[in-house]
């Protein structure tokens, strides 16, 4: 059964293309991560989903039906964004207040003690720390026992034990036949959680795969250095010509430089780095296309202004 | 209906929880009827009487312009409210629960005018004709809350602020509630009726008094409740909560 379903879904804002032919099907009983940097496109699809927006152009469903529609959200969870809670309301209050909108809710209690909030129960949400503030909008998701939970950046900014704690929740829920549909910029928390990926960048839907899968592509790493020749080398995926460097994609770079020293190739100035995942995947998908290769904060400043020729890999 | 109170209490609790605001609400319309009511009217029973539920009118306008007008505005640019469009309940709830609240709170800031007409003042009424005031109240708030949902749902804070206070002063002037009945400026007296706060006030007036309202301003304040209601629905409709992007 499928539980939330985009269909070439696109979202503009004015002239932005938040969203761009988007599909994509949550089937009941999965725990699937959307990846991919900020601005990709991951809260857009996300808020499509759940109701908050319309598309531009495509359609979503949430249960078979319109996600606007109340009674197709009846079954679904959704976080607040941490710094959203209102501020003079009570932890408890807030709990309640959302319970109020289910037939059938947690009790309070159960709820607080699953996400460690009881002590906190009396406190004002302006008044908790950032970590509390992050388990209380998490613990919000799961009051109405829905069948999917969305989570936007479940983790964001929380530290490592507060991160377990949230993920044993997640994890709980899903092993009780719950659909987990998240989202991160971390390669990690989608790693430790979800078991199929979706990777988004630049508004499209850039892989679809399981976990291992995708931890193989993004696992690529950027080998660069000055050599006239270079011989065959392994799990190269990409080379590109910078000036006088040049730049091997590799899902290996260590085999890679092992070849590379062992051909007795001369060359200098050698330089491994990891690449973006935006990078990974750009280099992967776009046909041909160093020119998709983006100016990611974290991509290497000769991505950006290079004019070499792609060499044959 | 269940969801409403449950609404309308937590709009209630964020409320009272920064007193400041409940009192800024409450001050506006005593002020006036110090300055205006007591040391003008205050000592003519008819006048005084009808003067203050001029005032009361003018207040329950400006409460309710400005606290859904800039209370709607505020609350789309908070995080929590695209949470809350989330949950399984449609915008009745919601609206309803606002409306309650709304009602609550204008009653509260009405208390200081009442305290004052009754002290100070002249003013007289009957307990069957305050009781009579009281539901004019709640049916006068009706076209006044839907014209600051409209606003608020239609337009960002800032905006909102500028647009509450330009239609207020037209609205409560042109609609003569700055005048004793049928003693405003001629262009006011030809324009009134076509006002919501004309029918607003006349309603108030024939709660407390003798006063015979005329048919043109009440059906003009049907008719305004009819277009304000469609105009606040499509508002809400249309409204994605914030927008910058």
């Amino acid at each position: 059964m499928i539980l939330a379903r985009a269909d070439q879904a696109t979202r503009r804002y004015g002239d932005v293309l938040a969203l761009d032919r988007v599909s994509l099907d949550v089937r009941a009983g999965e725990l699937v991560g959307l990846l991919g940097p900020n601005g990709a496109g991951k809260s857009t699809l996300l808020n499509l989903l759940v109701g908050l927006r319309r598309p531009t152009a495509g359609r979503v469903e949430l249960f078979g039906g319109d996600p606007r529609d109340p009674a197709h959200r009846r079954q679904i969870g959704v976080t607040p964004q941490e710094t959203g809670l209102p501020g003079t309301l009570r932890v408890g209050e807030v709990v309640d207040f959302v319970a109020a909108h289910y037939p059938d809710p947690v009790p309070r209690g159960e709820l607080l003690d699953r996400f460690g909030l009881t002590d906190q129960a009396r406190r004002q949400t302006g008044g908790l720390s950032g970590g509390q503030r992050r388990r209380l909008a998490v613990a919000l998701a799961f009051i109405g026992r829905p069948r999917l939970v969305v989570l936007d950046e479940p983790t964001t900014g929380l530290d490592v034990e507060a991160r377990r704690t949230l993920w044993e929740a997640i994890r709980g829920f899903h092993a009780d036949g719950g659909t987990v549909l998240l989202s991160s910029h971390y390669l990690e928390e989608v790693e430790a959680l979800a078991h199929r990926v979706v990777v988004i960048g630049q508004g499209r839907v850039l892989a679809d795969d399981t976990t291992e899968a995708i931890r193989g592509v993004v696992g690529v790493r950027r080998v660069s250095l000055v050599a006239d020749d270079l011989p065959a080398l392994p799990g190269v995926v990409r080379v590109e010509r910078v000036e006088d460097r040049t730049h091997l994609l590799t899902t290996d770079a260590d085999r890679l430089v092992r070849e590379l020293v062992a051909s007795g190739a001369p060359f200098h100035d050698l330089e491994v780095r990891p690449t973006s995942l935006e990078e990974a995947f750009l280099a992967i998908t776009a046909p041909g296309g160093q020119d998709a290769v983006p100016a990611g904060a974290d991509a290497p400043p000769t991505a950006t202004d290079h004019a070499g020729q792609p060499a044959a890999s | 209906m269940r969801l409403a109170l449950v609404h309308a209490r937590y709009q209630l609790l964020e409320t009272i929880r920064i007193p400041v605001a409940v009192f800024g609400s409450a001050f506006f319309p005593a002020v006036s009827m110090l300055f205006f009511v007591v040391p003008f009217a205050g000592d003519d029973p008819t006048g005084a009487t009808y003067a203050t539920a001029a005032m009361v009118t003018f207040a329950v306008m400006s409460a309710n312009i400005f606290q859904y007008g800039v209370g709607v505005a505020e609350d789309r640019a908070q995080p929590w409210n695209p949470y809350t469009r989330t949950l399984p309940a449609g915008p009745a709830p919601r609206f309803a629960g606002r409306v309650l609240a709304g009602l609550a709170l204008t009653l509260l800031s009405l208390l200081p005018v009442v305290v004052i007409a009754a002290l100070l003042t002249d003013a007289r009424i009957s307990p069957g004709a305050f009781g009579l005031a009281v539901a004019a109240v709640g049916l006068i708030s009706v076209p006044f809350t839907l014209l600051g949902l409209a606003i608020g749902y239609a337009l960002p804070s800032k905006a909102a602020i500028v647009v509450a206070q330009v239609v207020f002063f037209p609205l409560a002037f042109g609609g003569g509630l700055l005048s004793a009945p049928g003693d405003a400026p001629a262009f006011v007296e030809t324009i009134a009726p076509y006002l919501p706060t004309r029918g607003a006030v006349e309603l108030m007036w024939a709660a407390v008094g003798p006063w015979r309202p005329a048919p043109l301003s009440v059906a003009m304040l049907g008719v305004w409740i009819v277009v304000l209601a469609a105009l606040a629905g499509w508002a809400y409709r249309r409204d994605e909560g914030r927008r910058f992007h």
